[in-house]
């Protein structure tokens, strides 16, 4: 008696890219508005980027219908964690959360491959990048996502980050002002349109700082 | 200890039996617009040829679905019980498509959580105080809202002559005549596709459905006429 097999899979790559990058007193989140399945678009117009708490947005690509879920069940959390402390969670307390959420699912794993941005404790831009089951590391920049391969070469170039091995630390955030990250993530992802067939239509750039959170949008090519 | 029975095989979901195909819809001036023929296929066979895939949900609400016809139909089941106890409630409130749409969602994303899935793909409309609503839900829970929207076949012909032809306002007339479009070109190039098409009209005010009636089709090409015309011998 062979086993059957199932002929659907519970996941689907729903496509697009997410950047962070982590300034002196400010964060950029940024991903572009595409969902697609296979060869096919879906939606030219659908947000990645997800506000947890004052100080921490998230954005995430990969399976949709994860990644709302995900949004979810952190969001829910956040709202739990007011009612007990009476205050807003902090970006390292929401890294560490979106970690754990991760890793509980170790077994069935959220198909969504994250970046958490924001503010940390002192006002510093801090970003921390995930992989589906939930291994994260604080850096000064990341990418994620169907057009990361290639971004992440690009910033790397670009930003010059200091290797996390060294000791004394150095900080990894980057000394460009505000206005020449939002540019440099523009370029970003105009590049990464060119190439991957899964990114494009729409950027949406997130923008954190001690004056609150704001957002810009670019239009990207819809080949 | 309970031991499992060898031959109590899993009652799981594996494929479809009888299903439907592609459903279509718009948002134009005055709601929504959807379109779905009345084909229930078992395989390769048009078994049923009258089979209604446009449902309204509550007052504000139509929900089109394609794939297993007995999954839509224990879902009009479900969504029955949420209209029902929200109407028991009898607070002047009433679920609009929003919501419905993410009850929607959430079902089919626990039932593939749990392995077994509602096989469809579903389309939800509706209009509640003047907002327009046009969502899709799939049968692993991944879900959108959009100014059109398709299932199946009708996402790979149908969408791109929305993306090419829809505008904002459209009026009733332009909408039909849009959806036929796309529909015809499913009814040529879809094998599941039935000439029998039922369209269903969602404003304020509430639902209508169109009687079934057919397209007119044109096989007068050339190509058609003489096909082994530029190759001889073949077929």
């Amino acid at each position: 008696m062979v086993k059957e097999q199932a002929n659907w899979s519970p996941y689907d790559n729903n496509g697009g890219t997410v950047v962070a990058i982590a300034g002196a007193d400010y964060c950029v989140i940024a991903s572009d508005t595409r969902m697609s399945t296979g060869y096919s678009i879906l939606t030219r117009d659908y947000s990645k980027i997800c506000k947890l708490a004052d100080k921490s947005v998230m954005a995430s690509s990969g399976f949709q219908a994860d990644v709302r879920a995900l949004q979810k069940v952190l969001a829910a959390r956040h709202l739990t964690y007011q009612h007990q402390h009476n205050k807003q969670m902090s970006c390292p307390a929401m890294a560490q959360l979106l970690s754990n959420t991760l890793y509980y699912k170790r077994f069935f794993p959220y198909y969504a491959f994250n970046v958490l941005g924001g503010l940390d404790n002192e006002g510093k831009g801090c970003v921390y990048t995930y992989d589906a089951v939930g291994s994260y590391e604080r850096v000064g920049y990341s990418s994620q996502g169907s057009g990361a391969t290639l971004i992440t070469p690009f910033l790397d170039n670009q930003l010059k980050s200091p290797s996390p091995l060294l000791l004394p630390a150095k900080d990894a955030v980057t000394p460009l002002s505000e206005t020449e990250a939002i540019d440099l993530v523009k370029t970003c992802f105009a590049s990464a349109t060119e190439r991957d067939i899964y990114t494009g239509d729409r950027l949406e750039v997130v923008i954190l700082n001690a004056n609150g959170l704001r957002r810009e949008y670019m239009e990207l090519r819809k080949d | 200890m309970t031991i499992m029975s060898p031959e109590a095989s899993s009652q799981r979901t594996l494929y479809p039996y009888v299903t439907g195909t592609s459903v279509v819809a718009i948002k134009y001036k005055d709601g929504i617009l959807m379109a779905a023929d009345m084909g229930g296929s078992y395989g390769s066979t048009l078994r049923y040829k009258s089979v209604e895939r446009m449902k309204a949900v509550g007052k504000h609400s139509v929900l089109g679905a394609s794939g297993e016809i007995s999954d839509f139909q224990e879902i009009l089941r479900y969504l029955d019980e949420l209209i029902l106890h929200d109407n028991m409630w009898d607070d002047g409130n009433s679920l609009g498509p929003k919501e419905v749409h993410n009850y929607l969602t959430r079902l089919m994303y626990n039932r593939r959580n749990k392995f077994n899935p509602l096989w469809n793909s579903l389309v939800l409309g509706g209009v509640k105080n003047g907002q327009k609503y046009l969502g899709s839900v799939s049968m692993i829970g991944v879900h959108f809202e959009d100014n059109h929207v398709a299932t199946g076949f009708g996402n790979h012909l149908a969408r791109p002559i929305l993306r090419d032809e829809w505008k904002e306002d459209l009026t009733f007339e332009e909408g039909v005549k849009l959806l036929e479009k796309c529909m015809r070109v499913l009814l040529y190039r879809d094998r599941s596709a039935v000439n029998k098409l039922q369209i269903a009209k969602l404003t304020e005010e509430g639902m209508t459905i169109s009687q079934p009636y057919s397209l007119k089709t044109f096989w007068g090409y050339g190509a058609f006429q003489n096909p082994t015309v530029g190759a001889e011998g073949s077929w």
